[in-house]
């Protein structure tokens, strides 16, 4: 892993989400200064910002994009109570020339009487549907009937889980043997044993969501939770976010129509769990085709988790923000961006050896005593050997893998990468 | 306060952002207020504060890719070229068993190893001529590491590929060291160009080499040049030169028996073992040197160390001298001795160290592992495992899950491609390799893939419609179908919605032409619309706009009696959705207003009742709107009248006569 890209995102407070497009080429900002910004790609690859609005009279908790079929479109969700959907507007010629794309606010969702603290798109094969949750418990499901009229929402849903929600998760599975359905984490700190991630199943016969399943090993509060694209896999996969990293696997049992409605219950496993965050873990989320799980925590890291062939799951990557005191306005140390992981190797996957040894040669540089010495890693692909130091004779010559010449010092980061 | 990070997926990338987490707060600085709303008791913890308080206004947004060596410009060729050779190794799955699937299978790893070459030359080259040392450091390391994978693969092709018996084995391990030891070629061309050769300071360390690496020719010429030099000592060069001559080879084809060539090397071994105890080399200590080079003795090869750079040349030379029908399983023995005494104990082993042990001791799939381990990208693994599974290898050696680690390494290799702008087009054929997961990861990763242009959108579409993948197809067509429909191209829109067989879209688009031709009193797209076939019954709209713009066209060819037709038909079939009725029967206007007569009296009384039904419709509801309308109604009840007055007397005449 290496950092491609640094870019400054002039909010002028704290981001609290960032999200990627459907396409990964355009992404979205929201930060406490109450605003949203969107970023495009350029064909150099370069990031633009190109539109840069207040969205709320609050703290923006999250942003997210509807699927590409739907046009352009996204939710906000803020501490002012309100959800809010927005289009992009193609149009205005000044506009184009200046490079900025026009966002017009489709409606506010009014609803909560509390904080919004998540909002997610369905998946897409549901049609144009939103979820959004709050700190007063209550899940609520919208849909616009009509795609082209973003204007009108209708409030399908209204779920109470009686414990403040912090996030929620659909399942993106498309199987028709599937429901809908929807996962709902619990951010409640008060001494209790309750269940922090309940589960919702849409059921066709009452056309209401119900309760299919509560995870009663997870008590302690929840802050992110996320399904893993589904693979066509039979059963479902759940991460979680609490004080540790939980992998579930949610296995469809036969539905008892007699006894419990039609609601499917689910034989829970927990496949993995990993501390290594140190105290909370605050987000969970998959890459594309769910095979590797990231996770942030309180120790400043992205942590990525990948399975291998027989279904071991070990950390595959780490990504460090510096949490050293910024002093003397110097920002270097502001984000060693660096990564544990140069490749997502099988190295831990396999043999779960010490997560020092990404490649080749083993880094016998100062990395013991400094806790950021790792930013070694975004150096250019470690060198497999070392290279020789007199490449440049006009022959074809090859160093000998075995030797090597001076290693290099490890902290000389490539202007261009430098973060 | 420690900072910690939010993250988003892409579908290439990762976007990582400083944040701080677990502030339930919220409120910037004089917001609270702001809302009108009162804050609930309770629901807050604190608040974040606006720009004060550590809120980094330099936030920055970071963009973290996985696979730093898809990015490579100079190993474009190694991705493009390898794929080709995949692919027909894929293919190649019918050719007979036996020993010609076998050379075939060595062609194939020889191939792969050729590209490599290749782009080790061409890094090479760019080495050279870049002008920045950042950039040029980087070309050489990775020149170091294709030569390092060039190494590891054929060490895998002469043992496990080729699987080289007893004999042939040596001459291939040979043949190995001598392409890839070449640090010492430098002195050799150094020694070779000079002048007078055999005085040249480095010249028994020239021949030294040569013999470590059984060069025994070239180590001969040179010294034929020595012994010239030195008339007194000619007996000596020539006995020496004779040994040399009669040292026995294990031969490649099947001339002699293993145990011929054993007989013969052991009166060989003795003649030299004679020399050496007479003697005979006593005054030259490099003739001597050589003498117990070819006798074998360990002490005399390693003090050669220096020349020959690695373990693993000390292990071939070693064999050569020692135990020349060395046999594979032997190998282990050897090998991990070798390494010891040539390591000693000043270092321990490296990956590539490690990689090639495991090789020799045919440990294939601790090979994979290393290697997985040690390289920044997935290409060398996934396509050495691949190659070694067409060899049937991974199950002989009982690895239950050997199938799957390869379709676990392509899987991984081709993902790392999709996340490329151009390359992810290779990706493609490899995921259609993987019988398991690799259709649906290919489902996963090419509905990513950015429809920037149309052109590339019908790329992608073609791709998944090659392997019926109906959803991804329906998918790009409704994105394209919004896309175009958003910058109001009507025509584009509807031909995507159509491909999408999106019929509410469809619909949508069709009533959004017919609005605009109520508008403007004409249509755009009309190729389109003219052509639209069978894809037309998409929807009822659609069908309605089709046949809408097929009256206007037999009416410009002035085919009135068949517009005509066509205009009732629209209505009295309820093709014609209500609002557009008033339309319609205006549009009749014209054609009741011609000289002969076109409708007939039947419809024109049909006619009538559309008027009348629409006109009853609208005032059950509520009173014609406008005067205009109002105007239009009259004008059509008259011309209805009047048409029906002239085809009553017309068609009497016609019944009469």
């Amino acid at each position: 892993m290496f950092v491609a890209r640094s870019i400054a995102a002039d909010h002028r407070d704290l981001i609290h989400d960032v999200s990627f497009d459907f396409h990964g080429r355009r992404m979205a900002t929201c930060s406490s200064d109450q605003s949203v910004k969107v970023w495009d790609k350029s064909e150099n690859g370069d990031w633009h910002c190109t539109a840069s609005w207040k969205t709320h009279s609050g703290s923006v908790w999250r942003v997210t994009w509807a699927h590409p079929e739907f046009g352009q479109v996204l939710a906000s969700c803020s501490f002012d109570r309100t959800a809010a959907v927005w289009e992009e507007i193609v149009g205005e010629s000044n506009d184009k020339l200046r490079g900025q794309s026009h966002w017009v606010k489709r409606t506010t969702l009014v609803d909560s009487r509390t904080s919004v603290t998540d909002v997610k798109f369905a998946p897409k094969h549901m049609g144009l549907m939103l979820a959004t949750c709050s700190a007063d418990g209550v899940v609520r499901i919208y849909e616009a009937p009509d795609v082209m009229n973003l204007s009108q929402w209708s409030l399908q849903h209204e779920i109470s889980c009686k414990l403040s929600c912090s996030c929620i998760s659909w399942n993106p599975s498309s199987s028709r043997a599937h429901s809908p359905m929807i996962a709902v984490g619990s951010d409640d700190n008060s001494p209790n044993i309750l269940a922090k991630v309940q589960i919702y199943e849409y059921n066709e016969n009452t056309r209401k969501y119900a309760k299919a399943e509560a995870l009663m090993t997870v008590t302690d509060p929840v802050h992110d939770i996320a399904f893993a694209p589904n693979l066509g896999r039979s059963f479902h996969i759940l991460a979680v976010a609490t004080k540790d990293v939980r992998i579930f696997t949610l296995k469809p049992l036969r539905k008892e129509l007699s006894s419990s409605g039609g609601l499917t219950k689910f034989e829970i496993h927990i496949v993995a769990q990993f501390d290594n965050h140190n105290s909370q873990v605050w987000r969970v989320s998959w890459n594309i085709t769910g095979t590797v799980l990231a996770s942030s925590g309180d120790d400043g890291c992205v942590r990525l988790w990948k399975a291998n062939y027989m279904d071991n799951w070990k950390c595959t990557g780490i990504l460090k923000g510096n949490g050293s005191p910024v002093n003397g306005g110097s920002q270097q140390g502001v984000f060693n961006a660096s990564l544990g992981s140069a490749n997502a190797s099988l190295q831990n996957s396999l043999n779960g050896s010490s997560a020092s040894r990404y490649f080749f040669p083993p880094l016998d540089s100062p990395r013991a005593g400094s806790r950021w010495s790792s930013h070694a890693q975004l150096l250019p692909p470690p060198p497999l050997i070392e290279h020789s130091c007199d490449a440049d004779t006009a022959n074809l010559q090859y160093p000998h893998p075995r030797r090597r010449c001076v290693s290099r010092p490890l902290n000389l980061l490539p202007e261009n990468e430098g973060v | 306060s420690a900072r910690q990070l939010c993250f988003a997926w892409g579908p290439a990338e990762v976007l990582v952002c400083e944040t701080r987490f677990g502030r339930r707060g919220g409120c910037p600085s004089g917001a609270g207020s702001g809302s009108g709303r009162a804050r609930l008791p309770g629901a807050l913890t604190g608040c974040v504060a606006g720009t004060g308080e550590g809120a980094p206004s330099s936030s920055r947004l970071f963009v973290v890719r996985r696979d730093q060596d898809i990015y490579i410009q100079t190993l474009r060729k190694l991705f493009n070229e390898s794929h080709g050779i995949f692919v027909g190794l894929q293919r190649s799955e019918a050719e007979p068993a036996g020993t010609s699937r076998k050379a075939q299978l060595v062609q194939v790893s020889k191939n792969y190893r050729s590209v490599i070459r290749a782009c080790m030359e061409d890094m090479h080259q760019a080495a050279i001529s870049a002008r920045d040392p950042a950039l040029q450091s980087q070309y050489s390391t990775q020149v170091s590491i294709l030569s390092a994978m060039e190494l590891i693969w054929n060490l895998c092709e002469i043992l496990f590929i080729e699987a080289a018996a007893a004999g042939p084995l040596l001459l291939r391990l040979l043949d190995w060291v001598r392409l890839h030891v070449c640090d010492v070629d430098s002195m050799v061309r150094e020694v070779l160009s000079s002048e007078n050769p055999s005085k040249h300071e480095l010249f028994w360390n020239v021949v030294d080499i040569f013999v470590l690496q059984g060069r025994m020719d070239e180590a001969r010429h040179l010294l034929s040049k020595e012994a010239s030099a030195n008339p007194t000592s000619l007996n000596m060069y020539k006995i020496l030169d004779d040994l040399m001559k009669k040292m026995p080879v294990p031969s490649l084809g099947n001339t002699q028996t293993l145990t011929e060539m054993e007989l013969k090397w052991q009166h060989w071994h003795e003649e030299c073992q004679r020399y050496l105890q007479d003697g005979t080399f006593a005054s030259n200590s490099h003739m001597e040197s050589i003498c117990k080079i070819l006798l074998g003795d360990e002490d005399a090869i390693l003090e050669k160390k220096e020349l020959m750079t690695t373990w693993y040349h000390f292990l071939v030379t070693r064999l050569l001298y020692s135990h020349p029908t060395v046999k594979p399983m032997e190998l282990r023995f050897y090998a991990q001795a070798c390494m010891d005494v040539f390591l000693g104990g000043e270092s321990s082993p490296e990956p590539l160290d490690t990689i090639l042990m495991a090789a020799f001791e045919f440990e294939m799939h601790q090979v994979i592992k290393e290697c997985s381990i040690a390289l920044s990208n997935w290409w060398f693994v996934a396509h050495l495992t691949d190659l070694l599974d067409h060899c049937k290898l991974l199950q002989s050696h009982n690895l239950y899950f050997g199938s799957n680690m390869r379709e676990f390494l392509l899987l991984e290799y081709a993902s790392g491609l999709f996340s490329h702008h151009s390359l992810w087009q290779l990706g493609v054929d490899y995921f259609d390799h993987c019988p398991e997961y690799g259709r649906v990861y290919l489902e996963l990763h090419i509905e990513r893939i950015p429809l920037s242009t149309e052109q590339k959108a019908l790329k992608v579409l073609r791709i998944c419609e090659q392997r019926q993948m109906h959803a991804q197809v329906r998918s790009i067509c409704k994105i394209m179908a919004m896309k175009a429909l958003r910058n109001n191209r009507l025509g584009s829109a509807l031909s995507w919605s159509i491909r999408a067989k999106d019929a509410a879209f469809a619909t949508l688009i069709s009533d959004r032409f017919l609005k605009d031709y109520c508008e403007r009193g004409c249509f755009s797209d009309l190729d389109l619309i003219d052509n639209l076939g069978p894809s037309m019954l998409l929807s009822d709209r659609l069908t309605f706009l089709g046949k809408y713009r097929e009256f206007h066209r037999l009416y410009g060819e002035k085919r009135f009696p068949e517009a005509a037709r066509l205009l009732l038909m629209l209505m009295t079939a309820h093709i014609a959705p209500c609002s557009f009725w008033m339309t319609l029967l205006t549009d009749a206007l014209p054609l009741l207003e011609q000289k002969e007569v076109i409708f007939s009296a039947e419809q024109t009384y049909e006619l009538m009742r559309c008027l009348e039904d629409l006109t009853a419709a609208k005032s059950d509801k509520q009173k014609l709107q406008d005067d205009a309308e109002t105007m239009k109604v009259e004008m059509l009840r008259l011309a209805l009248a009047r048409n029906l007055a002239r085809v009553i007397v017309e068609e009497g005449t016609l019944e009469g006569s």
